[in-house]
């Protein structure tokens, strides 16, 4: 089928038909990516629909363990984190445009962002789930949107922390260029900020999509008023096939994930990463340039690419009704300067603030669970954190090596870091039943054997990074290092272990991080209706969570909590500053 | 009679260092910027001169003192104001044409307005054919001329250029400078001042109707000199580099207490000796082995002991702002002497080019301790320590009271750097201690 461009006459049935219609008729890229957008469209009604059907609380959800469901849950619970993922984006914007523009709300919301990223998510499910379901009564929509808050808060927070980053190290010379030519604030968030920002929030939507699968188990499959609501979903499923002890039936539920990863991959994220190649800022060195069939595609189409356009002329209209009505000469410009004692009355406020809630917190902790007992939980939190320790430890002695071994081989280190991001992508605690097969059935010690799950998940990231510092090793270096005979402990003490040093402990900090929170999934772990304890303190909150005593959930995320933050303050900041001065190229 | 578009007027500034005391930048700096002409400003790195061309664009405000755009006090950046960027400011996610249409889109210019405007800019500046380009794709002369045309576009009163070629080759220097003068003398651009900040000598003199000097701590304006003769300019034409010898006689001359500029009228200022520093004060930025390497050179053909400043630039390929320093420092351990322009060897500095390495390290740490105070300071500090060590920070905190915590940092960098060289200290990097020099300490 041929086209011409100048649309003259030859002879075919279109000639029949009015110009308007031949000339409306697209090319044949049109043609080949509407059933996709089609078939997009219908999947999304039909499951917004589903979203909203009639419930009351205490009614049994129809759910089964029938294999042709699976497709079906595939798309609600796809759905769930997309509007999720949504949620963050807009909660990181607000938050992230908060924190730089006004000092005052800085100083309070970077604090509280950090403590919201040490709590694990369990914690706030238990405690929204009641909110949202009087928020929807009648409908499963309050049930829906407590799911889709517990995926959210597995997501938002390193995506809000990533744009603060980003928005606060914008080049200077483009911030003034951007005051010089008169640029409003509306319009210089478009025009420079989020481009800046966009990549590493792409980056970061990524993995947050990917952490939302870890817990789609625990945010799917909820307990309130000693009830036990299960939505439809990939997460129930799976419950249910471990209370069956239904070993297939897992089986097929990660492979329907994993089409699910792939689907959503190349529909969406390829996409927007390759779009998004244009914002990359030079200085962050090269990486390689994403390509993405489908938006090749669109890009060769005639129609379906103005949709996006429209977009673009929406901000363009935008960024005119929001422009600067007055420039420094208006007596409007004026600066005046933050009187210091709003500055001291507002530091006043949230510091009483911070000890009116410390207080509480001590009071009910003494009224409610005990001395005693905050001194048990304190010892537990130790236990775990000493198994997180030498699990990275181990981790770092076999990956390490391997990593620099495959990182020095262009070829091979290419293939393996991808797999190893998926593999770090993958919810390592859909395999864990098989782990606890394997220690009943040997009469294992869980103590021990359970510990390994906490990083099996989050070890890959230790492998990726350690493979992205060896790959970035000068080459000068190296000859200079094989000139000079370097062998052995030499070559090690030397010149490989510092090098790779800077990207090993940020690979440690993501890895430590996962961990803790992985540590209540893998210390406490069920199969039919056996289960399995290691003492801990994630196993602690699982068990509270389990049983629904509060203050003491309370109590143990609050330990965690303090844990996380030390443990980030004392090793990681500082191993991080030093890789920063002395050991970076 | 012509009327003042920008004015300050006793304007000053200051800077709070690391532990809150306040550091003059701009102290009591008057300027005037009038209709037709175009000013450069020079200095030494941290004169002040980027501070004063950031207040002007009302970047930053000043603490006190007045400043006028037209006539009226300026607030933050005016619309007739525009600004040329040292390393060209372009949004590497806008196109040429979007990057040259920004200010238009930002004062709400209509689509076909702004596309005709930035269509003329474009042919103007000579990047006809490179619209949907990103700058990504273009090299860094084009960069810069999307940025000129960016800030022309806007139809600005005055254009203000932060260094605008020193991001750039020799040549494509050249080019840039000729085509905006270019446009400037056939008026083509309704611009009517150009504020132009460089560390290039030639380049000031020859686009320059005004050459300003400033002085460093703090920053005031140290000579002005007006020039009347035509664009374009010749380089090689007696009367410019008289002139540039002027500029740089009066930028190797010592520290000037004197309050108010000097005129060109008064004859060559400046001669004399170096007087001797501080102990707070800034040490010119110059590694050693650059040192060794000009004192050599002028000892060879041609110069034979004596150059001119100039000519020993080109010669050695240094730019101004490779060059002053390096010649200042020489200056200041009195291995050559700075006057009227010239470099020329001393006695010492004969003796230091005719000696082996060992006895020049011996020499350089002589005329170390002997010049630079704060190196005589840091080795008595040192003797008197039993334990042969002694920590580098408070003598950090001391630069820190008069100097911003950068400047303090780069004056530590080269007094621990020639330290070194000249064996008089030595520095223990992970430990932040001085430390007796190998040779002294004991085994």
């Amino acid at each position: 089928m041929d086209e011409r461009k100048d649309g003259s006459a030859r002879p075919s049935p279109l000639n029949f038909f009015p110009r308007q219609v031949v000339d409306a008729s697209g090319n044949r890229w049109d043609w080949a990516l509407l059933p996709i957008v089609f078939a997009l469209l219908v999947l999304l009604a039909y499951g917004a629909r589903q979203m909203a059907t009639p419930y009351e609380l205490g009614h049994e959800i129809p759910l089964s363990r029938d294999l042709s469901y699976l497709p079906y849950y595939l798309l609600r619970t796809t759905m769930r984190m997309f509007m999720a993922l949504a949620a963050s984006l807009v909660f990181s914007v607000v938050f992230a445009v908060l924190a730089t523009r006004y000092r005052a709300m800085e100083k309070v919301l970077i604090p509280f962002l950090d403590i919201l990223q040490s709590i694990p998510i369990l914690g706030f499910l238990s405690i929204t789930v009641t909110g949202f379901i009087a928020l929807f009564p009648g409908s499963l929509l309050g049930v829906e949107c407590a799911a889709i808050f517990a995926i959210f808060t597995s997501q938002a927070w390193n995506m809000a922390f990533s744009l603060y980053q980003s928005l606060k190290t914008v080049p200077a010379e483009l911030q003034e260029a951007a005051r010089v030519f008169q640029l409003s604030g509306w319009q210089r968030f478009w025009r420079l900020d989020l481009p800046y920002a966009m990549p590493a929030l792409l980056w970061n939507m990524m993995m947050s999509m990917s952490g939302g699968w870890f817990f789609v188990v625990a945010s799917e499959a909820i307990s309130v008023s000693n009830q036990s609501i299960k939505l439809p979903g990939i997460g129930s499923y799976i419950a249910m096939a471990i209370e069956a002890k239904d070993l297939n039936a897992i089986g097929w539920a990660v492979g329907a994930m994993l089409i699910g990863v792939l689907l959503y991959d190349q529909l969406f994220f390829r996409p927007l990463l390759a779009w998004a190649d244009k914002f990359r800022f030079e200085e962050i060195g090269g990486g390689q340039e994403q390509s993405s069939w489908l938006l090749t595609w669109l890009r060769r189409t005639e129609h379906l690419q103005r949709v996006p356009e429209v977009f673009s002329h929406a901000l363009q209209r935008s960024n005119v009704w929001f422009k600067r009505q007055h420039d420094g000469t208006s007596i409007r410009s004026r600066n005046t300067p933050s009187s210091p004692l709003l500055t001291r009355a507002w530091d006043a406020v949230v510091a009483a603030c911070v000890l009116i809630a410390v207080w509480q917190l001590v009071n009910f902790i003494h009224s409610a669970v005990g001395w005693t007992e905050v001194g048990h939980v304190f010892l537990l939190g130790f236990y775990t954190l000493v198994r997180v320790m030498v699990l990275i430890g181990l981790a770092a002695l076999i990956w390490v090596p391997i990593g620099i071994g495959i990182g020095m081989n262009p070829r091979l280190s290419e293939k393996v870091q991808a797999l190893a991001q998926f593999l770090a992508a993958f919810p390592a605690n859909l395999l864990f039943p098989i782990f606890v097969v394997g220690i009943v059935h040997f009469q294992l010690n869980p103590n021990i054997w359970l510990s390994p799950l906490m990083i099996f998940g989050t070890q890959w990231y230790l492998l990726f990074n350690v493979i992205a510092g060896a790959s970035t090793i000068p080459t000068e270096l190296r000859y200079a290092a094989r000139n000079l005979g370097l062998r052995g402990l030499l070559r090690w003490r030397r010149y490989l272990l510092p090098a790779v040093f800077p990207s090993f402990v940020t690979g440690a900090i993501t890895a430590s991080g996962g961990s803790w929170n992985a540590s209540i999934v893998s210390e406490y772990v069920s199969w039919g209706n056996e289960t399995l304890v290691a003492t801990g303190i994630g196993s602690y909150i699982a068990e509270m969570t389990a049983t629904g005593d509060f203050p003491r959930i309370a109590l143990g995320i609050g330990v965690m909590c303090i844990y996380v933050m030390t443990l980030n303050q004392l090793l990681w900041r500082r191993l991080y500053k030093l890789s920063e001065d002395r050991m970076h190229f | 009679m012509t009327q003042a578009i920008v004015e300050l007027k006793d304007v000053s500034k200051s800077f709070r260092s690391a532990d809150g005391n306040p550091r003059l930048v701009l102290d009591d700096v008057d300027f005037t910027l009038r209709d037709r002409e175009i000013v450069a400003l020079l200095g030494q790195s941290g004169s002040g001169k980027s501070t004063l061309l950031r207040i002007m664009a009302g970047l930053i405000e000043a603490d006190q003192g007045e400043v006028l755009y037209k006539g009226q006090p300026l607030y933050g950046p005016a619309r007739g104001i525009s600004m040329v960027f040292q390393s060209f400011a372009l949004f590497p996610w806008l196109t040429v044409q979007q990057n040259i249409e920004l200010g238009l889109e930002a004062r709400g210019v209509s689509t076909e307005e702004r596309e005709r405007r930035a269509e003329q800019a474009i042919d103007l500046i000579g990047l006809s054919g490179f619209e949907g380009a990103l700058p990504r794709e273009l090299s860094g002369g084009m960069r810069q001329r999307v940025g000129i045309a960016r800030a022309l576009v806007v139809e600005p009163d005055v254009l203000l250029m932060d260094e605008a070629f020193s991001a750039l080759d020799v040549l494509t220097g050249e080019r840039l400078r000729d085509d905006i003068l270019d446009l400037w003398e056939e008026r083509t651009i309704p611009t009517r001042a150009i504020l132009v900040v460089s560390h290039n000598i030639e380049e000031a003199v020859l686009m320059a109707d005004r050459v300003l000097v400033f002085a460093s701590d703090p920053g005031r304006v140290k000579y002005q000199m007006n020039i009347n003769l035509p664009r374009p300019r010749d380089p090689n034409s007696p009367e410019i580099r008289g002139l540039m010898d002027e500029v740089y006689a009066v930028m190797t001359a010592g520290r000037v207490r004197s309050h108010k500029p000097h005129d060109a009228q008064g004859g060559v200022p400046g001669e004399g000796e170096v007087e001797r520093l501080r102990l707070d004060e800034r040490l010119p930025e110059a590694d050693f082995s650059r040192m060794e390497g000009l004192l050599e050179r002028l000892v060879d053909e041609p110069f034979n002991g004596r150059a001119d400043l100039p000519y020993l630039g080109e010669e050695t390929g240094l730019t101004d702002e490779e060059l002053l320093p390096v010649a200042d420092a020489l200056a200041l351990l009195d291995l050559a002497h700075l006057a009227g322009g010239d470099l020329s060897i001393t006695a010492l500095g004969q003796r230091y080019v005719a000696a082996e390495f060992a006895e020049r390290q011996t020499m350089f740490g002589q005329q170390l301790l002997a010049r630079v105070p704060l190196a005589a300071h840091i080795r008595h500090s040192l003797l008197q320590e039993p334990s042969g060590e002694v920590p580098l920070k408070p003598f950090l905190d001391l630069l820190s009271e008069t100097l911003s915590a950068e400047e303090a940092q780069s004056v530590l960098d080269v007094v621990i750097e020639w330290g070194r060289h000249g064996e008089v200290y030595a520095y223990n990097y992970n430990t932040d201690m001085i430390q007796l020099p190998e040779s002294e300490q004991a085994d």
